[in-house]
């Protein structure tokens, strides 16, 4: 039997790891003389209760959703993907190339192509650490690691040297044209004389998000495919057992991880900026990591988990305005939650399993 | 979808308080490299620090953590009332061009970026020659080595970062043709304005490859290229701020680049802001290099005549510095 | 014997581990100078019990007595402090250490090695002598085999000075040979005035030494009784709850064509080891081969390459046909195309998954068949039905289709890969291990779905460690040594002594001038040399 009811593990883990990140946050704020009620109110403001707070939140959260699926997927055939920061960036590559070198005539069909782009060039910063993998073994955490860097590097020389406009300061690519801009939840939601969302760059993609957990729910737990990834994760030894090529497994879902990390391209350097910026990952391909386990790699769980972190970055950027809490403590706030969801998960499992333990022994 | 509606009238009410609560104070939004940078970003807080002391105002500022907060702080002080709105780095030109026009009552300024005036007319864009700076201060060091050998650690691989390392590598042909310029980038990623480490090890490798006038223009990472040139006894040229207190005798001056003025300035003109394109160049002192009790052993008359003179033709016309930005070729260094 | 203090007596142990109750109640006594078996199906608490009295779990109720004193056993130290030493089923010694090293570690004299190696060595000489315990104290572990490794065991738990000694399944790893010279130590210890507990699924093993025997079944004390007082049947029936029959019932085997030839098979495996060094067989429709062999002389490799598991060179044909041998056509998917069927020796590693759901694993190695295909997804709803038929076929406990893999018992398990194999009604059926962790109630139910196979006309390839079983299953027995066929036997025309001898690496025909020097070899092999013929 298992030790604890499903509920328990899905819901009441995270909460009580977020209750006991908020409390060292709290003190954390308490210590340098300010106070943790209006900081928390100011991030509940700032994030949740004005639909502009709302464009922002969701807009983090669309790249994390991208991201942490793409590390869920790689993450059920056991290989811990680390260079979603490097498949993402060089998805903004796709989608940059895909919105500057092709006439668009309408956003849809820019869409369209940017996505092919983004999805096309993060599988293609997949593939390599994958091949490696699959047929050198070398080791994938390692090798995603150094493609990070690797992807960094490039982006920048071709930002400096080739996509640059001449006489540009900025490493940034020139502005997309207007026909591939993406309809912004501002724009789709608005009416006459009521602004929603104002300014902010939630877009579109953000259901383009929703879908892709859909699909990787289905491509994981009602596919063939799933369950030879599946198969594969939880026991090499069994894969080869029934057939399954560990070498073919490994390659498809780190393919299918980088394409969901390139993805993310779409939302930030084709949905918010307009144009190809240096480091338009922006540390997303990271937070996608704790994003998939505070997620326990369930694409429903990555949405939450993701809609957490949107509202932490939004609810931080507001700190930063309006208080004098330093940027580094909101830093630290963010990470007291990967840390107390993610790497402490058995700190808050251990005690709770004990105590469904005794519970049931009582009832019994 | 009642659940909707209800958050977004919140929402609408939100807004309507956020605009009546208006104040003139200035706001600065810093750049991604921090408050604390040691360079560029410190540089403005310091500027605005002073301001605060000296007029006994107030203002209110910002480190941002990633690229979707540019619009968000410009827009949330703009809401605010704060007028005006000072930005530091060239990132902000494309999100300042965004917003301006929907605030136009708030002036925006963009130090080190541009925005269209004839397009956008509350903003000013500030502008520096760093190019001339640079110029002098390669002079100086061009004079000053003995073994004919100079060189640059920049920051990250940036085109404002080659416009410092071409004018440096100028200014040092100019008073020895012969001269060789090496220079070494940190890096390629915004940590490289943040490592030490790395500018050290260059540094080492520069001195070893015979250069003893080191000219760092790398953020942080400056500190330990100076640190690191003082220890072979070779001379540290420092940038942004006058870092010659750093390591008296070691360092032969410092680029100096007046952001702590342009910001200071745009304060005290407050709202009545006048906007458009500033170029900081020698002529308005935007730009320079440091003399202090520090470097005042090590600068020679002679080599400060020819310096002066250099400043002077440039001012007039008569020497052209070439701009590594205004056509992303540099005629004395290769990158 | 029986007028002086129990040497051990445990009183009414308990110990949980969340809700599962592994010890309930439990009380033995062990007098001096005897060998107690304790035996029991897997999972039954065994090696919980045995656990708690060397200190590695705390019981949650209950009393410890040794000697006739009360004796708190908070951790193995407490333990080797009371007089206990421990023989595990999986050895702690370290492997490039001496066997001196080995005995003195943790149990040093001083902060110098050399007097205590000094020491060490004396009296490992004294007890080797004593109780035939000899083995090379210089040699490493790494160059031991396993039955000394396990001797070296037993010498560190003596050199400190126990009295009392605790062996968990000590036969496992060891070749019929070995194991006799096993319970040699034993019974010479016994008559020093050491008392053993014996850990064992055994039944003649417990039959052959031991002189009382306690039963567990379900985390429970069910008897203790004298050996000389019961019988493998009684036993059986203790261990299980119910009458179970011990020797497969079968009717001599009719075979037909030649199902699978295998000719000359090489197999190298990715350190560059040969494994497996030309062998040649035949099976036929009707006919079960069993392979005999002390584990890792090429058994497992022989099924890999028949499972698509592995690589090989050589020719291997299934009816008529060629199979290849390496690359795409030779995987799993492949294998199970032409009509093999594969429940490998692993189960928990290859043959299930065991975080997936029984439904999921219902289908495992089958998951593309169209059957189970609707458009792009997989037709769960399918799976899952013909799960819960399968489960109620081969009587899967619980027969619950949700239930994780993880969750059923080793028998259950087993089970629900048997179902899922011999339900396709394949041509080739390779065994591997079909009984290992397996309790004795289904094994029962396992041996007789094999032979009911076999009836059907359908070839099947044995591989397993137990004797026992390959003789009371196979219609033809090969016996494999370092990677070759050492030859063919009949289970009416040989015994375990020659068969034994055979997985030794010593053959030869009865009568010839090899067999004449079996009884020398034997000797060899008690002493850890490497036998001369072979």
């Amino acid at each position: 039997m298992d030790r604890m009811p499903a509920w328990a593990d899905v819901v009441l883990i995270p909460l009580i790891s977020l209750i006991l990140a908020a409390i060292l946050s709290a003190l954390a704020i308490l210590a340098i003389g300010e106070s943790p009620a209006e900081a928390f109110y100011l991030m509940v403001d700032g994030a949740l209760m004005r639909s502009s707070g709302w464009g922002y939140t969701l807009y983090y959260a669309t790249n994390f959703i991208f991201t942490g699926l793409a590390v869920s997927v790689a993450f059920h055939a056991k290989l811990f993907n680390i260079g979603g920061e490097g498949q993402a960036a060089l998805g903004g590559l796709g989608v940059a190339l895909a919105c500057l070198y092709i006439p668009w005539p309408h956003w849809s069909l820019a869409l369209l192509g940017s996505a092919v782009g983004a999805a096309a060039f993060g599988a293609l910063w997949a593939l390599i650490p994958a091949y490696l993998q699959a047929k050198r073994g070398s080791h994938i955490v390692i090798t995603t690691i150094m493609f990070n860097f690797i992807a960094a590097a490039l982006l920048n020389y071709l930002l400096v040297n080739v996509l640059r406009p001449v006489g540009a300061m900025e490493p940034a690519s020139a502005s997309f044209a207007a026909a591939t801009h993406l309809p912004t939840f501002q724009s789709m939601f608005s009416s006459e004389g009521n602004t929603l969302f104002r300014g902010s760059p939630a877009n579109i993609t953000f259901f383009i998000a929703l879908i892709a957990c859909v699909f990787v729910w289905l491509l994981i737990w009602r596919s063939k495919l799933g369950y030879e990834i599946r198969s594969q994760g939880y026991s090499e030894s069994g894969a080869k057992y029934a057939g399954i090529s560990p070498s073919r497994i490994i390659i498809i879902a780190m393919l299918i991880s980088g394409a969901l990390s390139g993805m993310m391209g779409v939302n930030a350097t084709q949905g918010a900026a307009g144009r190809l910026i240096l480091n338009s990952a922006e540390g997303a391909g990271f937070i996608g990591i704790a994003v998939a386990l505070m997620g326990r790699n369930h694409p429903f769980g990555v949405l939450l988990a993701s809609l957490l972190f949107g509202f932490l970055y939004q609810g931080g950027a507001e700190l930063a305005m309006w208080t004098s809490i330093p940027r580094e403590l909101i830093i630290v706030i963010q990470a007291l939650v990967i840390l107390f969801t993610g790497a402490l998960d058995n700190m808050v499992r251990w005690p709770l399993e004990a105590l469904f333990a005794r519970l049931r022994k009582k009832e019994a | 979808m009642t659940l909707m509606t209800k958050f977004l009238s919140a929402a609408a009410t939100g807004l309507a308080l956020a605009a009546t609560s208006a104040v003139a104070d200035p706001a600065l939004i810093y750049d991604l490299g921090g408050k604390f940078d040691k360079s560029f970003n410190e540089a403005a807080f310091n500027g605005a620090t002073k301001w605060a002391e000296d007029t006994g105002g107030s203002f209110k500022d910002i480190e941002i953590t990633s690229e979707a907060q540019r619009e968000q702080a410009l827009r949330g002080f703009a809401e605010k009332g704060f007028n005006p709105v000072i930005t530091t780095g060239f990132s902000f030109s494309t999100p300042i061009a965004n917003v301006a026009a929907d605030y136009p009552d708030i002036n925006f300024v963009t130090i080190d970026g541009f925005v269209d005036p004839a397009e956008h007319p509350n903003v000013l864009s500030v502008l520096f020659s760093e190019a001339e700076g640079s110029y002098l201060v390669g002079m100086l060091a061009g004079m000053e080595s003995k073994t004919g050998t100079v060189s640059f650690v920049g920051g990250m691989d940036i085109p404002l970062i080659r416009k410092f390392a071409c004018g440096y590598a100028q200014g040092a042909k100019a008073v020895n043709p012969d001269i060789k310029v090496i220079s070494n980038m940190t890096g390629t990623d915004p940590s490289a304005w943040n490592d030490p480490v790395k500018g050290s090890e260059l540094t080492k490798a520069q001195v070893d490859q015979g250069s003893d006038v080191i000219f760092a223009a790398a953020g942080a990472t400056g500190l330990g290229v100076l640190q690191t040139a003082a220890d072979n006894k070779v001379f540290g040229i420092g940038v942004d701020s006058n870092q010659n207190y750093l390591h008296p005798g070691n360092m032969l001056t410092s680029m100096l680049k007046r952001v702590d003025l342009a910001v200071a300035d745009a304060m005290t003109a407050g709202a009545d802001l006048e906007t458009g394109v500033h170029v900081l160049g020698l002529a308005q002192d935007g730009v320079g290099y440091a003399m202090d009790e520090y470097n005042a052993d090590l600068i020679t008359e002679e080599m400060k005549a020819a310096v002066e003179d250099a400043k002077a033709k440039i001012i007039s016309g008569e020497i052209l510095v070439h701009d590594y930005t205004a056509d992303d070729t540099c005629p004395a260094l290769s990158f | 014997m029986t007028d002086s203090a129990p040497a051990i007596e445990l009183k009414g142990i308990s110990k949980a581990f969340g809700p599962v109750q592994a010890n309930k109640d439990i009380s033995i006594r062990v007098m001096p100078g005897t060998i107690h078996g304790i035996i029991g199906e897997n999972g039954a608490g065994k090696s919980t019990l045995m656990s708690i009295l060397y200190g590695f779990y705390k019981a949650d109720a209950g009393e410890i007595w040794i000697n006739g004193k009360k004796t708190a056993i908070t951790d193995s130290q407490s333990a080797i402090a009371a007089g206990i030493g421990m023989v595990f089923q999986h050895f702690k010694l370290v492997e490039n250490f001496s066997v001196v090293e080995n005995v003195i570690l943790g149990a040093e004299d001083g902060a110098f090695l050399r007097p205590s190696i000094a020491k060490a060595r004396k009296s490992l000489k004294k007890l080797a002598d004593e109780y035939e315990l000899s083995v090379d104290p210089d040699a490493l572990i790494e160059h031991l085999s396993v039955g000394h490794q396990q001797r070296v065991e037993i010498l560190k738990a003596l050199y400190r000075e126990a009295d009392i000694l605790i062996l968990d399944e000590p036969t496992g790893v060891l070749t019929p040979a070995e194991a006799d010279h096993l319970f040699r130590i034993l019974d010479n210890l016994r008559k020093e005035g050491k008392t053993i507990i014996l850990i064992t699924h055994k039944l003649r093993e417990i039959m052959e030494i031991t002189d009382t025997v306690s039963v567990m079944r379900r985390s429970e004390m069910t008897a203790t009784v004298k050996t000389s007082e019961t019988s493998p049947e009684h036993l059986a029936e203790l261990m299980v709850g119910r009458k179970v029959l011990l020797r497969v019932d079968k009717v001599p085997a009719t075979p037909g064509e030649t199902v699978l030839s295998v000719k000359d098979l090489r197999v190298i495996d990715d350190k560059g080891v040969e494994r497996v060094k030309g062998i040649s067989f035949d099976i036929r429709a009707g006919e079960i081969l069993g392979i005999a062999g002390v584990a890792g002389n090429g058994q497992s490799e022989v099924m890999n390459v028949l499972g698509g598991i592995m690589d090989a060179t050589g020719t291997i044909t299934m009816n008529g046909k060629p199979v290849p041998l390496s690359g795409k056509a030779a995987d799993g998917q492949s294998r199970r195309a032409i009509g093999i069927a594969h429940v490998p020796e692993d189960r928990q590693r290859e043959g299930l998954i065991m975080e997936f759901t029984a439904w999921e694993n219902t289908v495992f190695g089958y998951h593309l068949d169209p059957q189970w295909q609707s458009g792009p997804l997989m037709n769960n709803a399918a799976i899952q039905k013909e799960a819960a038929g399968k489960m109620q076929r081969f009587d899967v406990r619980p027969p619950d289709p949700n239930l994780k893999a993880k969750n059923f018992s080793g028998g259950n398990q087993q089970k629900v890969v048997l179902a899922r194999e011999i339900e396709r009604n394949p041509d080739l059926l390779l065994v591997g291990q079909p009984t290992r962790g397996v309790d004795i109630g289904a094994i029962e139910f396992i041996h007789q779905e094999i032979v009911r196979l076999r009836d059907q006309g359908k070839a099947i390839l044995l591989v397993s460690v137990e004797l026992d079983e390959i003789m009371s299953l196979s219609d033809r027995i090969a016996v494999m040594f370092d990677g070759k066929v050492m030859g063919f036997r009949e289970p009416a025309t040989t015994d375990e002594r020659e068969l034994g001898l055979m997985m030794a690496g010593i053959s030869g025909e009865p009568g010839t001038e090899d067999w004449k020097a079996v009884d020398e070899n034997l000797t060899a092999l008690e002493h850890g040399e490497t036998p001369t013929h072979g």
